[in-house]
Parts: structure tokens; sequence; C-alpha cells
């Protein structure tokens, strides 16, 4: 391996990079629309449900209750009704998403411990019957514990609060802007070096380029070099826009966040690697990224929940980089947890780029056929 | 140009028995070549002739199926990393970065071919200057014309100071003026001491080479001098000379032991098959156009590299001709 050479790719490709527009505006593009679009529009956190209330008892203590379940901002109030037939009508109509019924023997049931309300739910959107749940919660009179305090482990029946450990107020973009970290990095890193190798190759450049000494490594190491630079820049693009945008916090070492973020962004330059020795054009380069993308989103943990996936999902997910990232930035940015504690993750991140390199190299020939 | 002399062998490449075929097509077919060191060796044949295949084989870019080859004294493919250094190589196709200019190609190439980091501004400044391109160093390469970028695309291929220099095709697509230029620099490159094997389909490039080896359909069909390929046919070559060249043209198609008669402005030049009688030939030539009633004067001439070529690609299954 000779530095100057490798040097010269690197520098070649920056200066490539910097006359292609296109490309240039993706590194940043990309992760100010994807941050923005999953930011606001995904908002897993529904709030302001149409409500329709029945309250058939109209003591004070019902009074309360309805008031109690309205402060909670997941409903707003859009319709009253006498009866629980009227509500379902209201839901069925679309009117409504969710029903609050207070039947009139409400004090009575009160005394003897039943169930005082009922919540009638638009089942048909899985947000609201997760709101359901919520305002299922509501305690039911003054003794109830604050709902801002630390969380009880088994609260009691018909008194439960709702407390959210590390985004207490349920904001989703905290959730999901660290593993946007991930999603963009994926998305971009996997792609750039997938399409690096078989443009040469289509331009007719890599011809030249294997008939001179430079050997597989240093073409293949020289070529993802920039991007590392590149993929740290969109970090930054992201945390700075998170925050400031959505205020997500940095709870541990930014320091752990970048190292995290660096060994995604060489375990996809690999995988890209490994798909440029593979694809013939560069169309069938972004055909085999999104190959790799879309299984990364879908069972990484990032959209959906990873202990809620059936097995084989899970072990398909292991094998994905992004799903050991999705646990480390999580660790990192939200519960404040060093690199360390996730050694596993690391570890897993390292030997998937060392695995994914060693083939890309060993799979490049300097020939034609 | 201050090319070093070949260490110490005077064949460059000898290739034995070459072939490659790709799944069932047979692209080169027992090639047989002698390139001597120092020569400005031309590789003729026609599209698909396998003249690219066999280049890409000689400099290690593609195993060969049969055969050996040993160039500047080392064994291809098994030490062909050892080669690389010491050999140029300019593809058919332009092959530098459209999106570097002139000066960030030639630094681009000098660093990976490892010429020394103190020496190449200086390379870099000489190449620019002795092809020209002093006002066009900033410029993109992508922006070059066809002739320019010929011109960049040699000056690449010869920044290590290569030994011996692989062109494929390298003017195929360029204008005359730049053609006749471009093979200014060949010379020069020759004249210090530089091999050169260029492929062509172009007459007056082929006839400009030291020596020459036509190919067609993947076999080697004849070998030699400009010269000595273009005596090997004396004697065959008539031009019939006519007021009514179309007439006369399809009063010959009939008559038995010509290879090809085509028409050169109002004359028809005629090749004779080999093995025919050349005498007899005239006297057939003149019997149809007796026949006919056709006015046509009848004469030997000196055959030319196109006969050469006629003559060699006309007979695909005949034992190549080689001239000593």
């Amino acid at each position: 391996m000779k530095w100057r050479r490798l040097w010269a790719i690197t520098t070649k490709e920056l200066r490539q990079l910097r006359r292609d527009r296109v490309s240039l505006g993706m590194i940043v593009g990309i992760p100010v629309i994807q941050l923005v679009l999953f930011g606001y529009a995904i908002n897993t956190n529904v709030r302001d449900i149409a409500a329709g209330i029945a309250d058939q008892a109209n003591t004070s203590a019902s009074r309360a209750l309805v008031m109690d379940m309205l402060a909670t901002d997941v409903v707003a109030p859009a319709a009253s009704a006498n009866t629980p037939q009227q509500l379902m009508e209201m839901i069925q109509r679309g009117q409504i998403g969710v029903g609050i019924v207070i039947p009139p023997d409400f004090e009575q049931r009160r005394h003897d411990g039943r169930p005082v309300a009922q919540v009638l739910v638009d089942g048909s959107d899985t947000a609201v019957q997760a709101v359901a749940a919520q305002l299922a919660q509501v305690p039911v009179d003054g003794a109830a514990p604050d709902p801002r305090a630390p969380a009880r482990s088994t609260p009691p029946e018909g008194a439960i609060s709702v407390v959210s450990f590390y985004n207490p107020e349920r904001r989703s973009a905290v959730n999901v802007v660290p593993g946007l970290i991930g999603v963009i990095l994926t998305m971009t890193m996997v792609m750039f070096t997938g399409i690096a190798i078989v443009r040469e190759h289509e331009r007719g450049n890599m011809e030249m380029l294997i008939a001179t000494p430079l050997t597989s490594a240093e073409l293949m190491i020289g070529k993802v070099l920039p991007y590392i630079g590149i993929g740290l820049l969109q970090v930054s693009v992201i945390l700075a826009l998170g925050r400031w945008l959505f205020a997500v916090p940095v709870r541990g070492g930014l320091l752990d966040v970048y190292v995290a973020a660096g060994l995604l962004i060489v375990a996809n330059l690999a995988l890209g690697l490994l798909i440029s020795t593979r694809a013939r054009s560069q169309f069938q380069a972004m055909q085999m990224t999104m190959f790799v993308f879309l299984p990364s989103i879908l069972l990484s943990g990032f959209l959906f929940p990873f202990a809620g996936m059936p097995k084989v999902a899970q072990w398909l997910a292991e094998v994905l980089p992004l799903t050991h990232f999705i646990r480390l930035i999580r660790g990192v940015m939200l519960r404040g947890a060093g690199l360390a504690q996730q050694w596993t993750e690391v570890a897993a991140l390292a030997g998937f780029t060392f695995v994914m390199m060693a083939v890309a190299i060993r799979r490049f020939r300097k020939r034609l056929d | 140009m201050s090319a070093r002399p070949p260490s110490g062998v005077d064949t460059a490449i000898r290739a034995r028995g070459l072939g490659k075929h790709f799944g069932g097509l047979v692209a080169v077919d027992r090639v047989d070549l002698t390139v001597p060191a120092g020569q400005v060796y031309g590789f003729l044949g026609p599209n698909g002739s396998g003249k690219s295949t066999t280049i890409r084989m000689l400099c290690g870019l593609l195993l060969p199926s049969a055969g050996e080859i040993e160039v500047l004294g080392l064994e291809v493919p098994r030490q062909a990393e050892a080669l690389r250094s010491r050999v140029g190589y300019m593809t058919q196709k332009f092959s530098l970065f459209d999106d570097l200019s002139v000066r960030e190609n030639l630094e681009f190439v000098a660093a990976i071919q490892g010429v020394a980091q103190a020496e190449t501004a200086a390379r870099v400044d000489e190449l620019l200057a002795r092809y020209r391109f002093e006002d066009r160093e900033r410029q993109l390469a992508g922006t070059l014309s066809g002739g320019w970028k010929q011109r960049l695309g040699l000056a690449c291929a010869v920044i290590h100071r290569p030994e011996l220099l692989f062109l494929d095709e390298p003017t195929s697509a360029v204008d005359p003026e730049s053609r006749r230029d471009f093979w200014e620099k060949l010379f020069e490159l020759a004249d210090a001491g530089t091999t050169i094997m260029v492929s062509t389909h172009l007459m007056d490039e082929a006839e400009r080479c030291h020596r020459l080896a036509i190919l067609d359909r993947g076999r080697l069909v004849a070998d030699g001098t400009p010269a000595q390929l273009a005596g090997a046919l004396a004697g065959r070559t008539l031009l019939v000379e006519t007021a009514t060249p179309r007439r006369v043209l399809e009063a010959l198609v009939g008559v038995a032991g010509l290879l090809s008669v085509v028409q050169i402005g109002s004359n028809l030049r005629v090749l004779t098959g080999d093995g025919a009688d050349p005498r007899r030939a005239l006297r057939d030539i003149e019997a149809a156009l007796g026949e006919t009633g056709l006015a046509a004067d009848v004469t030997e001439v000196a055959s030319n590299l196109e006969d050469v070529f006629v003559a060699a690609t006309r007979n695909g299954s005949r034992p190549p001709e080689r001239a000593p």
C-alpha cells in the first residue's frame, strides 16, 4: 500500500464530487429532507384526536374526570352526546375518533370500585387505539399520584398515571432523530460507494486504472475515505437540525455519537464497495442498495419495535448494521450510555465492516474478465 | 522525451499460440507475434477482428485461453503486476476523468503510476508544454475536442516513461490534421527508444508503421513491413481506365480469378485472386470487355496496403502469408 497512490485516489474523488452538483446537493439535501419528513410527518404520538363525550352522570367528580382526560391533549372535545349509541354513530361516520362514556351510576361505581367510565375507540386507526390506552389510565379522583412523578412499577388499578421514561412529553422526534442518523447514513453511504466503482467501469476509467500499478486495496480504501468525512458532515447536519427544530437532546458524549456514526459509516461503505464489485451498471447498484435499505428500515427497530418482530426477522435484523447502530445511538443520545457499556454493538459493527471490506477487496480483480 | 532504452531486450513482445474465447465465441485464434523493440508496430484489422482483445491480453488485463506471452522479458499474465509500471496503455475509449482538468488528470496519473513526488510538477509541466496544453491546463477534460482528448490520453499514457506503449485505435475518431499531429508524437517517442504497438483500421496509419500485422476474425493473416507485404502482391493489382466505370464493373462480375473490383474515381482497381495467373486474368478481363463492346485500358500497377488488406482478409481459411 502506497500512501501517495491512496491519497491520489482520495483527492481525485473529492475533486470529482466538488464538480458533481447533484451528488453535492444530495449530501446535504437528503438529511434535511428526511429529517423534516420524519420529524414532522411521521408522528407516532397522536394529539388532538376529535372526541365525543357522553357524561350521563354529570356530577362534579365526573366533570373533573372529563377535564382530566382533555388535559392530556391527546383528545380535543368535538361533540357531546346523551347516549353511547350516539357516540358509536359518530365514530362510524368518522366524526370523532374517540368517545368517552360516563354512565349515570358513576358515583355508585366509584364507590364500589367498578369501572367508572368507558372509552370507545375507532379501531381502524392503530394510532387512536394507542391513545385510548392512555386515556384509560387517567386517574379517577384527586387522590391519584401526580402524573409527573417517577414511574411506579405496578400502579393500582383504575388510578394509573402515564409516565414515559426519557421522553416524558412523548414527542416522537426524540425517538426518531437518533435512528434517522442511521437511516440517512445507510441510504447515502451505501449508494455513493455502490455507484463509485461501477461508474468508473461505465465511463471507461477502470481499464486505465487497472493497467497501472494501483493495488485493489489502494483503490478501494482511497475511494471510501472521502465519504467518511462526508458521512460525518451529514451527522452534524442532522444533530444540528434535530436540536434546532425538535430539541432532540444528546445526553451521552458527543464524541461517542461521532464514533458510533463513524462505525456505521465504514460498515455501509464496505457494503457499498461489495455491491459495486458485483453490479454491472449504476442502475443495478441502485437496485442492490434498495435491497439492503428496505429491510434495514423495516427490521432495524427504527420504525417497528424490535421485540415485536418474529424470531426469523430478528435474526435477519441482527445481520444488518443499522440494527446495531440504532441500539447504540439511542443508548448514547437518549439514555446517556457510553460506548463501552454497549461494546457488543460496537463489535458487531466493526466485525461487519471487516468482513465486507475483505470480501470486496478479494472480489475485485485487476482484470477485465 | 528521454525514455529509457529498452532494458536489454531486443524483442519487446513475443506471443505464441495466443488464443481467447468468450464462451463459444473465438475472439483470438492461435496468434503468433514478435514485436521488435524500438519500433512502431501496427496492428491492422477490421472491427471485431480481435485487435483489442489481443492488446488486453498482452497487457495482462484479460486472461488468455491458450498460448504464451512474454512482454519485456516478463511472463504474462503471471508477472503482469511487475510489468504495469514499465508499459503505458491508451484505451480505445477515452479513459481519463471528464470532470478533472487537464493538469489534474496528469497529476493523478503521475501519482498512481509512481512518478516521484518531487519530479511530478516538472514532468507535468514538461508534458503540458510538449503536447501544447499550456492554454488549456485548467480546462476540464470532458470539454476537450476529440483530437485534444487523444493527445491528453497519450500524455497520460507516457507520463511514467514506459518502455512499451500500447495504443488501441487511438485516432479512429479524430480529424486528419489531429491524426497527423498525433503520429508525429508517436515517432518522437519511438525515436527516444519507446516500442509502440498501435492498432488501427486506417490504411494511411498502417502505412506509417515500421512493421505490421494484419488480423482477421481473430487470426493473424499477414505480418511484415508495409513494403514487404505490398511487394508480395506484385503483379496482382490491375488498373482499368474507362469512361464508363459502372458498366465495366458490371461486365467484370462474372470474370473468374478476380478477388475484388473497386471503383476509385473514374477508374477501377482490380485485385486478382491468390493462385490465379494475373496475365490470364488480364486476358479474361479484356475478353469480357470485348464481348460487351466497352472501351477500357487495363494496366498493371504497384500494389498498396489496401490491396494487401483485401487480399489478406478475403481469404479467411488460408494459412497466413508471412514475409521474411
